[in-house]
C-alpha cells in the first residue's frame, strides 16, 4: 500500500485498529525483557547502581531527537505534498517529543545530583537538550494558539523545518560554549566503547522506547483524526442550527 | 530593483515618522541596560565583567520586541496583500522589509552602544568589540525574527508567541556574540574564532529567514 492511500482517513483508522493491539503487546514484552536485562547488568565500579539511570536517560534522549526528525519529515509532507495525515502526525508527535525530552532532562538531573553534586549544571549537552525542550514547548504553544488545524499545521511545519536547520547549529554552538559532559560513546569510529553487558540492555531498552513511541503516536493520531471529525461535525451542526 | 528600493525607502520613511516607533527599540535598550545595575549593585568591577553580556541581552530583547510591527501594520492596512499579489518575489520583498527594519531599529542599537558602555564601565577597546559584534550579530537577530514575525502575522497572533518562538533560535548568536566580545577583552580564545562563526551564522540567517518568512506568509494568507 502506498503512502497516498492513507490520505483516506478511514483506511488509516482501519489499519491502526488492526495494528495497535499487536504493537502494544510487543511494547510490553520488549519492555519486560529490557527490564530483566537491566536488572542483570553490572553496576559501574565508580558510579554504583546510579549508572542504571542511563537505561532510561539515553533512549529518551535518542527519541527526543528522533521525534523532531519525524516531525520534519511530516512538515515536508504538509508543505510539499499536502498529505492530510502529515499534519496529524506532526501535531501528535510534538507532545510526545516534549515528554521524552522531559524524561531525558529529569533522569539526567537525578543522575547528575550524585555524580556532579548538583541537579543542574550548565553543561553543553544538558543545555542543548533544554533548548530542544523549549523549542518543543514553543511548537506546542503555536499549535494551541490557532483554532483552525490546517492553518496552524502549515505554520508549525515551517517552524519545525527552521528548527531542524537550527538545532544542529545550536548543538554545535552550545558544545563550543562549554563542555563537561563525557563525549559520545555508543556511535563512534572504532565501535562502541561500552562493554556488551551494558550495551545489550541499552539497545533493548532503545527498541522498547521506540515501540512505545510508535504505539502512542499511532493512538494519538487516531484520536486526532476522530477529534477533527467531531470538530467538523459540530461546525456543520452549528451552521445548520436554526437562527444561525 | 526599483520596486525593492521603493519598498525599502517606504518602510524606512514610515519607521522614522510619527507612529513608526523607530527609536522605541533604542529607548528600550537604554531602559534595560540602566535597570540591570539596580539588580546587580553598583559594583564597577562586576559591571565591567558582565557588561558585554548585558549589552547583548539588551540588544536581543530590544530587537525582538520591535519585530512585532514588521508585518502587522502592513497586514492591517492591506499593503501586505499588494506585496503578495505583486510581481516582486516574496522572498526579496521579505528580505527588503527586514533590511529596512534593521536599518531603523538594529543599526541605532549599535550606534548607542558606546554611550551605554560608559554606564557599564567598559574600556574603549571593549566597547569597540561589542559594537563590532553587535553590528554583525543584530542582522541575524532581525532575519531570524523575520520568521517569527511572519508566522505571527500569518496566524494573526501577536504578543508573547513571537519571542517564545524566536529566542531559542537566537542562542547561537548570543553565544558567539558574547564570546567574541569577551575574547577581545580578556581572551584566552582569539577574537577571530567566535567572530567568524558569528559572521557565518548571520550569513546563514540572511538566506534562511526570507525563504521561511515568505513560505509562512504564502501559506498563512492564501
Amino acid at each position: 500500500m502506498a503512502l497516498i492511500d492513507f490520505a483516506n482517513p478511514t483506511r488509516f483508522l482501519n489499519l491502526v485498529d488492526r495494528v495497535l493491539p499487536w504493537l502494544a503487546g510487543a511494547t510490553a514484552i520488549v519492555f519486560a525483557l529490557a527490564l530483566v536485562q537491566v536488572y542483570g547488568a553490572p553496576d559501574d565500579y565508580q558510579q554504583g547502581a546510579t549508572v542504571k539511570i542511563m537505561f532510561l536517560h539515553v533512549p529518551a534522549a535518542w527519541l527526543a531527537m528522533f521525534c523532531w526528525a519525524l516531525m520534519s519529515v511530516a512538515a515536508i509532507g504538509t508543505l510539499v505534498f499536502r498529505h492530510p495525515l502529515a499534519d496529524v502526525a506532526a501535531k501528535t508527535a510534538a507532545p510526545l517529543g516534549a515528554a521524552f525530552t522531559f524524561i531525558c532532562l529529569a533522569t539526567g538531573s537525578l543522575w547528575g545530583r550524585p555524580m556532579w553534586g548538583a541537579y543542574w549544571v550548565w553543561d553543553a549537552r544538558l543545555t542543548s537538550v533544554l533548548v530542544l525542550f523549549i523549542m518543543y514547548l514553543g511548537l506546542l504553544a503555536l499549535w494551541r494558539s490557532v483554532d483552525d488545524p490546517s492553518r496552524a499545521g502549515r505554520a508549525a511545519a515551517i517552524l519545525t523545518l527552521v528548527g531542524a536547520i537550527n538545532l544542529p547549529i545550536i548543538k554545535f554552538s552550545v558544545d563550543w560554549w562549554n563542555t563537561l559532559h563525557q563525549g559520545s560513546s555508543v556511535v563512534r569510529l572504532g565501535g562502541p566503547a561500552i562493554h556488551p553487558s551494558i550495551l545489550v540492555p541499552l539497545l533493548t531498552m532503545a527498541v522498547a522506547f521506540t515501540l512505545l513511541f510508535v504505539t502512542l503516536h499511532l493512538a494519538a493520531m487516531r484520536n486526532e483524526v476522530l477529534r477533527r471529525r467531531v470538530r467538523s461535525l459540530r461546525l456543520l451542526q452549528a451552521q445548520a442550527a436554526p437562527g444561525a | 530593483m526599483t520596486a525593492l528600493r521603493a519598498l525599502l525607502l517606504r518602510d524606512m520613511r514610515i519607521a522614522v515618522r510619527i507612529g513608526g516607533g523607530a527609536m522605541m527599540a533604542v529607548l528600550f535598550f537604554l531602559v534595560v541596560v540602566v535597570v540591570t545595575p539596580f539588580a546587580l549593585g553598583p559594583d564597577m568591577a562586576l559591571l565591567q565583567r558582565v557588561g558585554p553580556a548585558i549589552l547583548w541581552i539588551g540588544a536581543l530583547l530590544a530587537s525582538l520586541l520591535a519585530l512585532d510591527r514588521l508585518f502587522a501594520a502592513d497586514y492591517e492596512d492591506g499593503s501586505l496583500d499588494l506585496i503578495l499579489m505583486g510581481r516582486l518575489p516574496l522572498e526579496f520583498a521579505a528580505a527588503t522589509k527586514a533590511l529596512a527594519h534593521w536599518l531603523t531599529t538594529g543599526l541605532p542599537l549599535v550606534l548607542v552602544t558606546p554611550v551605554l558602555g560608559l554606564f557599564l564601565n567598559l574600556e574603549p577597546a571593549a566597547t569597540g568589540a561589542v559594537m563590532l559584534t553587535l553590528l554583525v550579530g543584530t542582522p541575524a537577530l532581525t532575519f531570524i525574527g523575520l520568521i517569527g514575525s511572519s508566522l505571527a502575522t500569518a496566524l494573526r497572533r501577536g504578543g508573547l508567541l513571537l519571542p517564545v518562538l524566536v529566542v531559542p533560535l537566537t542562542v547561537p548568536v548570543l553565544i558567539f556574540g558574547v564570546a567574541a566580545s569577551n575574547a577581545a577583552i580578556v581572551g584566552p580564545v582569539p577574537f577571530g574564532t567566535p567572530f567568524t562563526l558569528l559572521c557565518a551564522f548571520t550569513l546563514m540567517s540572511l538566506v534562511v529567514g526570507p525563504f521561511a518568512a515568505a513560505a509562512a506568509l504564502r501559506h498563512g494568507l492564501e
